[in-house]
């Protein structure tokens, strides 16, 4: 495996593997996906009694956490500006459509899938409206404090209530994409952009019979 | 049902049915979430271990590190508009009457723990040693946490739920929630409720404490104070 520029492209030509994933794509995931920690981890300690007396210096891990999110929201921002903007809308079109499989395969009956099966799809809705809905509420926890108006009696139960379904859904994420013999092999397509021919005829067939 | 073939547009809206959930429940998410937490508390009691789940506090802080409490160095100074300041001990401090009482602790960021039973000193039989002057109308609480201090006026101290307390939920104060004394006057949002209490000040006039120099409502009533 290389880390140059161009990496997974080398396989483009290697006829036992396939592109899943553009650069851009694999940007946006690991910019939300290392913010995403960094919030996490600032987050419990603001959160939890012991580690708030552990670690102490609650006004700095206020601002690790606060500055983070804006610094995620920019590098989100940034990359949809540079990177392959009409790759990302049909990536968004082909998270939108459900198909007939699709419906049926929620229903854990074994149906073909595209490049991202329905299961992916409905993740990708929860991630994006958490994200917003994260976004929000930490902005009126912020600004509340500064002006009075914007503070709701609900605000840090919306916020800490997304963090709660976002770890189980972020576990369900790291076994499948780490520790499930069957799926984690997805991982390598989210690293170097490409993944085993026959591994995506299993899972995700139509879109390999698409692409050709 | 679904008919076969159709593409139909589930990802937009889950996330559109997601995020207006998330939305509203800026409305009805707190009383809701109550009556919930309410009808399954004796489900969580049955089903899983105490400690598991936070138990309703959170810790906030305003300096780099909590202060610890030392027995052996440790004292309560009264000083101001008195005629005999005093410096307390803790055991000196356990040996005034004791008094005791369960009270909702409100978060002005929204967050409530029901039934909290602390155990402490009413003010008045704190300060009668002292012998506050008549002009005393305001008792300055320092912290041993700098640079917090807030204020009570004497007559809010003398409600008949505030108190110093010493004990919460039948243990000593621990360490997160103000060791050895805090303020408690279930009234008044958290922030009135200073912790870490090492000085008490009687004084003529109201101050701006820590939070209050920020923006926050003096007199903070719970219901009745900054935007609620």
């Amino acid at each position: 495996m290389t880390s140059t520029p161009g990496w997974g492209d080398r396989m483009a030509s290697d006829p036992r593997y396939v592109r899943r994933f553009s650069r851009t794509e694999r940007t946006l995931h690991w910019v939300h996906a290392s913010a995403f920690f960094v919030l996490l981890a600032s987050g419990l300690i603001l959160y939890l009694p012991s580690l708030s007396e552990l670690v102490g210096r609650r006004p700095f891990v206020k601002d690790v956490h606060f500055d983070t999110a804006l610094a995620w929201l920019v590098a989100i921002a940034l990359v949809v500006a540079l990177g392959d903007r009409r790759g990302l809308r049909r990536t968004l079109a082909e998270l939108d459509a459900f198909d007939e499989d699709d419906r049926l395969w929620l229903r854990r009956i074994d149906r073909p899938q595209g490049r991202f099966n329905a299961g992916q799809k409905v993740n990708a809705a929860l991630t994006a409206a958490f994200a917003l809905l994260f976004t929000v509420s930490g902005f009126l926890l912020w600004y509340g404090e500064r002006d009075h108006r914007f503070r709701f009696a609900s605000t840090i139960l919306l916020h800490d209530g997304l963090m709660y379904v976002s770890l189980v859904l972020l576990v369900g994420h790291l076994y499948l994409a780490l520790i499930y013999p069957a799926t984690r092999h997805a991982l390598r397509g989210m690293t170097t952009g490409s993944v085993r021919r026959d591994w995506a005829l299993q899972h995700h067939r139509k879109w390999v019979d698409e692409d050709g | 049902m679904d008919s076969p073939g159709e593409t139909r547009r589930y990802g937009r809206r889950t996330f559109l049915a997601v995020t207006a959930a998330g939305l509203s429940s800026l409305a009805w998410g707190k009383p809701v979430w109550q009556a919930f937490s309410h009808a399954t508390q004796p489900l969580q009691d049955a089903l899983l271990p105490p400690g598991l789940l936070p138990d309703g506090w959170r810790i906030y802080t305003v300096a780099a590190s909590m202060p610890r409490f030392d027995p052996g160095t440790w004292r309560l100074q009264i000083d101001g508009l008195v005629e005999q300041p005093q410096s307390l001990t803790y055991d000196e401090l356990r040996r005034l009457p004791r008094a005791e009482q369960v009270s909702t602790f409100h978060c002005v960021t929204g967050w409530s723990v029901k039934n909290v039973r602390w155990a402490g000193v009413r003010f008045r039989d704190l300060l009668a040693p002292a012998r506050p002057l008549a002009n005393g109308t305001v008792l300055s609480f320092v912290s041993a946490e700098k640079p917090y201090v807030d204020t009570l006026t004497l007559r809010q101290a003398e409600l008949h739920d505030a108190m110093l307390a010493y004990e919460m939920d039948g243990a000593p104060l621990a360490r997160e929630h103000g060791a050895p004394v805090r303020v408690v006057i279930p009234e008044m949002y958290g922030y009135k409720n200073v912790k870490w209490v090492e000085r008490i000040t009687v004084a003529d006039a109201v101050e701006s404490g820590y939070w209050e120099q920020r923006g926050y409502d003096v007199d903070a009533w719970v219901g009745r104070s900054n935007g609620f």
